[in-house]
């Protein structure tokens, strides 16, 4: 098959969706190439380089779309170009379905088949097609140096002969691709950074890429980035609440931010509001990646640069990929080479369009005059789910009602029966026991009673107190010892002398001692 | 008229000395509350002395004089660290005084038994009493349920006594701490209990000297023996547990003597060193039967491999980690207490409070070897009972702690209590210092502690070792705190 690359019509686009490398690629595949006249040459590849990978050289777009059969692309067609495709050919490029429903159903209309690449569904296998995380990583990267060329001092804190230099302290909000690259960046550069992101899990990969990931303080989970193939979910209002509380804590100490929070399908959450770039030093430098969906800044004006009236510079662009295009189209052919790989499963030049094929079915947006967007879940999940951490039930307030009735009712029970037990005993004992025996056991059983009730409230810390006195107070056996020692032999008499003695010293011991340590508890 | 004034005064007495056991809720009312118990011992003796068929007492006076003069010699020397000691000792002699007593309640009712009529008219004071019981119409019950409590006081003083006496050995270092039995274990206490009920059977029958005697050997035995099978870091329930021993025993003296206040304050000292018992072993969340019965609870597997080092820091990486901290908890334990470190703690914590940077103390309810102890050194060194706080009252801030410094601690800082279900001390209650950004652990060498198990926390990566004396440690951590 013939497959044939054209030049980007978008304004500013400098990428280009085949390489003179990724041609002599296809050309194993058994598939023949042919490139639009000028179409690398923003990207560094001119023409002659083409022409020597074998790529034949078309002057015009119509040219190459007459004699492809598939056209590869970087950015999607707007109207006027998907117009000028033939019907039935293959398109594979961007396409953006979920916002450009006409554009799909006009593809459709065409009898194409179009293969867009932000489509292809993130398992492992398709990595090496995911264009997206490749561009991502570009604009990461870009993003840093961006920064670093508007922001007037070094990365890396230096003690030099002409004074010392503070690192510079980088925030970077959502650790996708993009932001992890950032990460790396300007971590490699010598900065102190930060990275932030709704997704706990990814606190290891920012802490592997050298940043300290920014707790917040917010008991709800987060919804596992796993349920949505590893792209972050809306939060909640709440969440949303303690995030911005964060930031805005960390605003003044913060140097270059970076934001690079989407969430897929919507437009970007505004995370970056105007107090916090209020916040910040003049001279500091937010780069906003989300620029082209609105942007996670308030003051982000897409596609450009703006310097607040407090000395922020806030980057807007859209096109950090194409601001480092040979890098970009490299990469970006290499993917497209990979999902035409998938495509020819045979490499004899032969495409066979599998729709059975979880990568390519997620890919594929129209094919023989039908829309296909969106895709049936890949049968492979995404990435693990992770274990869900054990959480202890919440009670409803009835179960809790049930509960506490229930405690109640066998605490009932078991002092009931305690009591029934005992009161039993205590009658048999009065039965047989004489009455003068009773009169003290009664006094014995109030006694312990009494006992158990006053220690239970004795405070932690006086228990070696409560100790002491009480053993000082043990030695109420004196009264014993006093009762004998007047009557009797002289072995009664010595024994209970001996006796007095010993009480003797426990009584003051005890209470000295006990006296000592309360005086030491002491109030600052 | 005698009689009168004597209940009377026992009737106040008591209910001192239940104000006095209550107002320990509170570190200010305690204070009070030693007075309270002061007032009525004072009152119960001289309310004695003062009553009925009262002879020597010039006697009892002295030897009280003299046995006080020795006590407030000894509760004025004694060192703060050597307290459990000091509380053990004493309740020894409580245990001892009560075998007497019970001895001297036997050796009267054998005399009033022998003698006759005329004889019995004239005897005064306590073997009076017992003439009563002779003359009762129920005489025979009287004298038997005399006989059993007299037994029961010998037999729960001689416990006391021997057991007191193993424990503070065991405190004062002069009996090896470590769990041990004889051969036979179990089965040798059993037995000396199966001996003493027996001997019960035969006393109450016969009421045969003997028998007493062999009771007393046999409760000796079990005594030493209980004791000694308990290990040295279960040593706070053992003494608490005594306490409510040597309780138990005036409360059975007092039956066997007719007295009601003897019973009301041996009740209360009984079943107040019981729940002691009970709180300290729920705080380790140990059974209370499986303490008594010596040592730990056989585990169910090996215990998890620790694996990694200890790693070592001087005291100047203490000293800079303790100069950047804002939070700073300090774990005490008993190595504090062996190494009379609570003033050096004391000191760092006024350096470090007047930096403004937030020091509290962290005290697990098993900490040291008395209920109490940390507080009551801490206390000692003056620090201000306000920031010391309670196992849970601290848990929770941990993992917004800077700095934890674990003095002298071991088991109660052991993580395998979480993590190991196969530890020795599995489920037990600890403080979970590791969640802290930094662990120091200021011990004098890589042994385990006192429960013999090894410690993960000191391999942990966020934990550093810093050995060496606890006192000398912190006194040269001092003038680099700035």
């Amino acid at each position: 098959m013939k497959i044939g690359a054209l030049t980007e019509v978008f304004p500013g686009e400098n990428r280009v969706a085949m390489t003179p490398d990724s041609a002599t690629q296809l050309a194993k595949l058994g598939h023949s190439s042919v490139i639009q006249s000028g179409a690398g040459a923003k990207a560094g590849f001119s023409d002659a380089a083409y022409a020597a990978a074998g790529v034949e050289v078309l002057p015009d777009a119509a040219a190459v779309i007459a004699a492809a059969d598939v056209i590869v692309k970087v950015r999607g067609p707007d109207a006027a170009e998907l117009a000028t495709l033939g019907d039935g050919q293959t398109l594979i490029s961007f396409f953006w379905p979920a916002q450009n429903a006409e554009l799909l159903e006009a593809a459709a209309k065409k009898n194409l088949t179009v293969v867009a690449m932000d489509m292809v569904p993130r398992i492992s296998r398709a990595q090496k097609m995911d264009a997206l995380s490749s561009m991502a990583n570009i604009a990461g990267y870009r993003a840093v140096i961006e920064a670093g060329a508007n922001f007037g001092r070094f990365f890396t804190g230096q003690v030099t002969a002409a004074g010392k230099v503070p690192p510079a302290k980088v925030l970077v909000v959502g650790a996708g691709v993009a932001g992890l690259a950032a990460v790396g960046t300007a971590t490699s550069l010598g900065a102190i950074v930060h990275a932030f992101d709704v997704r706990p899990e990814v606190a290891e990969q920012i802490e592997s890429m050298g940043a300290s990931f920014v707790f917040l303080d917010f008991a709800e989970q987060q919804t596992d980035g796993a349920a949505t193939g590893g792209y972050a979910a809306p939060s909640s209002p709440e969440f949303r609440e303690a995030q911005l509380k964060k930031f805005r804590e960390l605003a003044p100490e913060m140097d270059i931010v970076i934001t690079t929070a989407l969430i897929p399908g919507r437009p970007a959450p505004k995370l970056w509001t105007e107090d916090m770039v209020r916040m910040m030093k003049p001279g500091s430098v937010i780069v906003d990646l989300a620029a082209e969906r609105g942007g996670n800044c308030d003051l982000t004006v897409p596609d450009q640069k703006i310097v607040t009236d407090n000395g922020v510079t806030v980057v807007g662009y859209t096109d950090f990929p194409s601001r480092m295009a040979a890098q970009a189209s490299t990469l970006y052919s290499t993917n497209i080479r990979h999902m035409l790989t998938d495509l020819t499963p045979k490499k004899d030049g032969v495409i066979q369009h599998n729709m059975e094929d979880d990568v390519i079915r997620g890919a594929t947006v129209a094919h023989v005059g039908a829309v296909t967007y969106p895709p049936p879940p890949p049968k492979v999940a995404a990435i693990a789910v992770q274990k869900p951490k054990e959480k202890a039930k919440e009670l409803t307030p009835e179960e809790r009602r049930a509960q506490e009735v229930a405690a109640f009712r066998s605490q009932t029970r078991s002092q009931v029966g305690m009591l029934a037990i005992g009161g039993g005993l205590m009658l048999l004992a009065g039965f047989y026991a004489p009455s003068s025996f009773m009169s003290h056991f009664i006094v014995f059983v109030l006694a312990v009673f009494v006992g158990f009730q006053v220690i239970w409230n004795v405070s932690h810390s006086l228990h070696t107190p409560l100790m002491a006195v009480t053993n000082a107070i043990s030695s109420i056996i004196i009264l014993g010892a006093l009762m004998q020692i007047g009557s009797g032999s002289f072995l009664v008499i010595l024994l209970a002398a001996l006796s007095v003695f010993m009480a003797g010293i426990n009584i003051f011991g005890g209470f000295m001692v006990t006296r000592r340590m309360l005086a030491m508890f002491q109030k600052s | 008229m005698e009689f009168g004034f004597t209940t009377a005064a026992y009737v106040v007495a008591a209910v001192l000395f239940i104000l006095s056991l209550g107002g320990l809720s509170g570190q200010e009312s305690a204070k009070r509350a030693v007075w309270y118990g002061i007032v009525g011992m004072a009152l119960a003796v001289a309310a004695t002395l003062y009553g009925p068929g009262m002879g020597l007492w010039w006697l009892s006076a002295l030897l009280i004089a003299g046995g006080g003069a020795i006590g407030w010699v000894v509760a004025q020397r004694v060192q703060m660290t050597e307290m459990p000691q000091l509380v053990a000792a004493m309740h020894s002699l409580v245990g001892l005084a009560a075998v007497f007593i019970g001895y001297n309640t036997h050796i009267e009712l054998v005399h009033v038994q022998g003698m006759d009529e005329a004889a019995r008219a004239v005897v005064t004071g306590f073997a009076q009493t017992l003439v009563h019981k002779l003359e009762d119409p129920q005489a025979g019950a009287l004298i038997s349920i005399l006989r059993v409590e007299t037994f029961l006081g010998v037999f729960i003083g001689a416990v006391t006594f021997t057991g007191s006496v193993i424990a503070f050995g065991k405190l004062a270092g002069r009996v090896d701490g470590k769990a041990k039995k004889l051969p036979g274990g179990h089965l040798l206490n059993a037995t000396a209990a199966i001996i003493s009920v027996v001997l019960l059977v035969v006393y109450l029958q016969s009421g045969a000297t003997l028998a007493l005697i062999g009771m007393t050997l046999a409760a000796l035995f079990i005594g030493y023996h209980l004791i000694m099978g308990i290990g040295g870091a279960d040593m706070p329930v053992v003494v608490s547990m005594l306490n409510s021993y040597s309780g138990w025993a005036a409360a059975a003296i007092g039956f066997s003597l007719s007295n009601d206040l003897l019973i009301v304050v041996g009740a209360l000292v009984g079943s107040s060193g019981a729940i002691l018992s009970y709180i300290m072993c729920k705080a380790m969340n140990r059974s209370f039967i499986s303490v008594i019965l010596g040592g730990f609870g056989g585990t169910t597997g090996p215990a998890m491999e620790v694996t990694g080092e200890q790693i070592a820091i001087d005291a100047e990486g203490v000293a800079a980690a303790l100069n950047d901290a804002d939070s700073i908890i300090i774990i005490p334990g008993y190595g504090m207490a062996v190494a009379q470190a609570q003033q050096s703690v004391s000191e760092l914590t006024r350096k470090l409070r007047a930096k403004g940077k937030t020091v509290r103390f962290a005290i697990h309810p098993v900490a040291g070897r008395l209920p109490g102890h940390m507080n009551v050194l801490l206390a000692e060194a003056k620090v201000p009972y306000d920031i010391v706080l309670e196992m849970d009252e601290i848990n929770e801030d941990f993992p917004e702690t800077d700095v934890a410094i674990v003095i002298g601690s071991n088991d109660i800082v052991n993580p395998a209590a979480q993590e190991d279900p196969n530890s020795p001390i599995a489920g037990m209650p600890v403080l979970e210092c590791w969640k802290a950004k930094q662990v120091f652990v200021s011990k004098r060498g890589q042994g385990t502690g006192y429960s013999g198990i090894e410690n993960p926390l000191f391999y942990k990566e966020n934990t550093r070792m810093f050995y060496g004396d606890a006192k000398k440690s912190l006194d040269s951590l001092l003038p680099m705190i700035d």
